[in-house]
């Protein structure tokens, strides 16, 4: 005997077009205010992207890694989220930290090697960022588990990029949430690079969104540079967590515009033309092409913002360079709750 | 007071520290209705239900990794990896995120959790289900590890890592989870983390031990019918270690014997006498004997007999230092 046992499909949304058109089916009720809201919180996000690279470029941080390309995927997915959520980011998830009020100061402090940067100082629990690719999957499964558990409202998300999807550590997190039914929203920014390794190398997969299949996770594909539609698969996933429905994983089409970080040229693996094709899908143009449709975008309209916006970060760069350094003796203290006798010792052996 | 073996007072302590603390919940491969392979958690799901009590996917990245997101957010986790052969693949999760949450952060997040791991060889058991991992653990900034010898010190070291605000490595020593029957507590206590213990006063040799090896020690000694007068130190915790206790006990007998199962090549003992060096060098009448498994991998069961301490090797050992 033979039968087909199991079949599977993945669903596609796109709400705007590439060139700003609604599908006015999928149109979620979005007053004017929202809408400009997540367009500012875009152009904003290029802004301070565009000045930290810069800094970078001047020796005034040490490192950075650009979100240029990811706005959409980024404010939206952020902007769905509540307060009371928590974000646990990969190090490409400035847009997201910014859009959740991660005071920016201190990310060009952790930015510029100062492990005060991911101190939480506003009541938001943005989880501290993962450097190792991935392995902080499990902690979003974790977190949502026990937001369950405890019967709270509130979602953990964890966020990562395709090349994160290899690992064991999004299989096992997976499975693993499906399982014990955690609060959480996996959501991967397919930005079709791991470094210099392009996303028809990194899986055979058809999809990123259908590696979720296998653990019989709910899962879905996005245009990740179609902010509204992010927003409202990102909503209707947090929700179905909130309410104990379990995990979901979406996938969001999108693409690194720049180098990986500051210390990379993709000129050296990637044809700059595709690059430059990829522009056209230019996600904050593609809002502004919406708004004006709807007139509520103009260029002066853009021109006051960035001028705006400019100032805000200089002051925020101000009070990140007044930081003084940190004091040798915060490496001793801050590690545990109660410092063993043994490395009290050590921090007087070390003269601090 | 209840007769107990180190499996029992494990037991003890999760469904004492389950009941005082509702944060509190175990999870692992077979911890539900199997009750563990040790039957460590025997009747716990019973007693706690299922949301507390947690048969995980076969996992052990993932029970690590999660039991990390379980702890920043408000629980308790206490996870079980079945054998310390398979605690390699959890590495990353302990070394790259558990201890490094709290200062990462500057303590807007913490992650109070325990892996309880039974460790070392000694009952023919299959290949890596035996491994003493301890100096590796020891080794790793903000992590603490602690090894039980006796039913006593399981139980109150068990409920102290639980309450400890920062990850702890439980290491149980599966060769005597039954071979010591003690009478211990019913009621709750806690044994410090970072206390070691003196077993027996002594006032010409020191030997140091702790987990498996204490009782093989301990029985060596005992061997030799008091031959010299031996203080006996049980370490009871390597990470963070009670400094004083060994360099007090060895100004005062001048000479010192460390024994444990892991290899010898940056073994704990290493520490140890690196410590002894520091502290203490001037009181030594006699170089630091170590008492350790070859550098070879842990082998199959028909060999572990020649592999860890046997008694014969501590009396010589101890002999050795005596007549130096």
């Amino acid at each position: 005997m033979k039968k087909t046992v199991a079949e599977f499909s993945v669903d596609y949304y796109q709400v705007l077009d590439k060139d700003g058109n609604p599908d006015n089916a999928l149109m979620p009720k979005l007053s004017d205010a929202e809408l400009k809201h997540m367009y500012e919180t875009m152009l904003f996000i290029r802004a301070f992207d565009l000045k930290a690279f810069n800094m970078q470029r001047q020796g005034r941080i040490g490192t950075y890694i650009q979100v240029a390309g990811q706005e959409a995927s980024q404010v939206g997915a952020a902007l769905a989220m509540e307060d009371q959520d928590i974000l646990f980011p990969s190090f490409r998830e400035t847009g997201m930290l910014i859009a959740r009020k991660h005071p920016m100061y201190r990310l060009l402090m952790y930015w510029n090697g100062d492990e005060r940067g991911l101190f939480n100082e506003e009541d938001i629990k943005n989880f501290p960022i993962a450097i190792p690719v991935g392995t902080h999957i499990p902690h979003a499964i974790g977190a949502g588990w026990a937001a369950r558990l405890q019967g709270k409202k509130q979602v953990a998300v964890g966020v990562f990029g395709d090349g994160a999807t290899s690992k064991g550590d999004f299989h096992e997190g997976l499975n693993i949430g499906e399982v014990f039914k955690a609060n959480t929203v996996l959501f991967c920014q397919n930005n079709q690079w791991a470094i210099s390794v392009p996303r028809d190398q990194q899986t055979k997969s058809e999809t990123i969104a259908q590696k979720a299949i296998s653990y019989g996770v709910e899962c879905v594909q996005v245009d990740g540079n179609d902010i509204i539609a992010v927003y409202i698969i990102m909503k209707k996933a947090l929700d179905k967590a909130r309410n104990g429905g379990g995990p979901t994983f979406i996938e969001a089409l999108t693409y690194r515009i720049g180098d990986h970080s500051t210390s990379d040229d993709a000129k050296k693996y990637r044809n700059e033309a595709e690059a430059i094709k990829a522009k056209e899908l230019d996600p904050v143009i593609r809002m502004e092409k919406f708004l004006g449709k709807k007139d509520l975008w103009t260029q002066e309209y853009k021109d006051d913002l960035l001028k705006r916006y400019a100032e805000d970060i200089e002051k925020e760069v101000e009070k990140f360079e007044a930081q003084p350094d940190p004091k040798p003796q915060d490496m001793f203290t801050s590690l545990y709750e109660k410092m063993p006798e043994r490395l009290e010792r050590q921090m007087k052996e070390f003269g601090f | 007071m209840v007769v107990a073996t180190i499996v029992s007072a494990v037991n003890m302590a999760l469904r004492q520290e389950m009941k005082r603390d509702p944060k509190v919940m175990v999870l692992g491969e077979d911890v539900g209705l199997d009750g563990g392979v040790f039957r460590a958690t025997d009747g716990l799901i019973k007693e706690f239900g299922s949301d507390r009590v947690c048969d995980a996917p076969l996992a052990e990245l993932g029970i690590v990794g999660t039991s990390i997101g379980l702890a920043i957010n408000g629980m308790k986790p206490v996870a079980e990896i079945e054998f310390s052969g398979f605690m390699y693949a959890t590495m990353d999760q302990i070394l790259s995120h558990a201890v490094r949450i709290r200062t990462r952060s500057r303590g807007s997040f913490t992650c109070p959790m325990v892996i309880r791991t039974p460790y070392g060889g000694g009952i023919r058991a299959l290949e890596l289900h035996c491994e003493s991992g301890e100096s590796i653990f020891a080794h790793i900034p903000g992590l603490k590890m602690v090894i039980p010898s006796n039913p006593y010190d399981a139980k109150g070291l068990l409920a102290s890592a639980i309450r400890d605000p920062d990850p702890v490595i439980f290491y149980e020593p599966m060769r005597i989870y039954r071979a010591i029957k003690q009478d211990i507590p019913e009621e709750e206590y806690t044994v410090p983390i970072g206390k070691a213990q003196i077993v027996q006063e002594g006032s010409q040799i020191t030997v140091i031990s702790y987990g498996s090896m204490f009782k093989q020690s301990m029985d060596a000694v005992a061997k030799m019918n008091g031959k010299y007068s031996v203080e006996l130190i049980d370490l009871r915790t390597i990470s963070p270690l009670d400094e004083d206790a060994i360099i007090n006990s060895v100004k005062k007998t001048g000479r010192c014997v460390v024994v444990h199962e892991a290899p010898k090549t940056c073994g704990f003992a290493a520490e140890i006498i690196a410590q002894i060096n520091e502290k203490a060098l001037l009181s030594l009448q006699a170089p630091v004997a170590r008492v350790t498994s070859p550098d070879v991998p842990f082998p199959f069961s028909k060999l572990e007999n020649h592999y860890f301490p046997s008694q014969e090797r501590i009396i010589k050992a101890i002999e050795g230092v005596m007549s130096f």
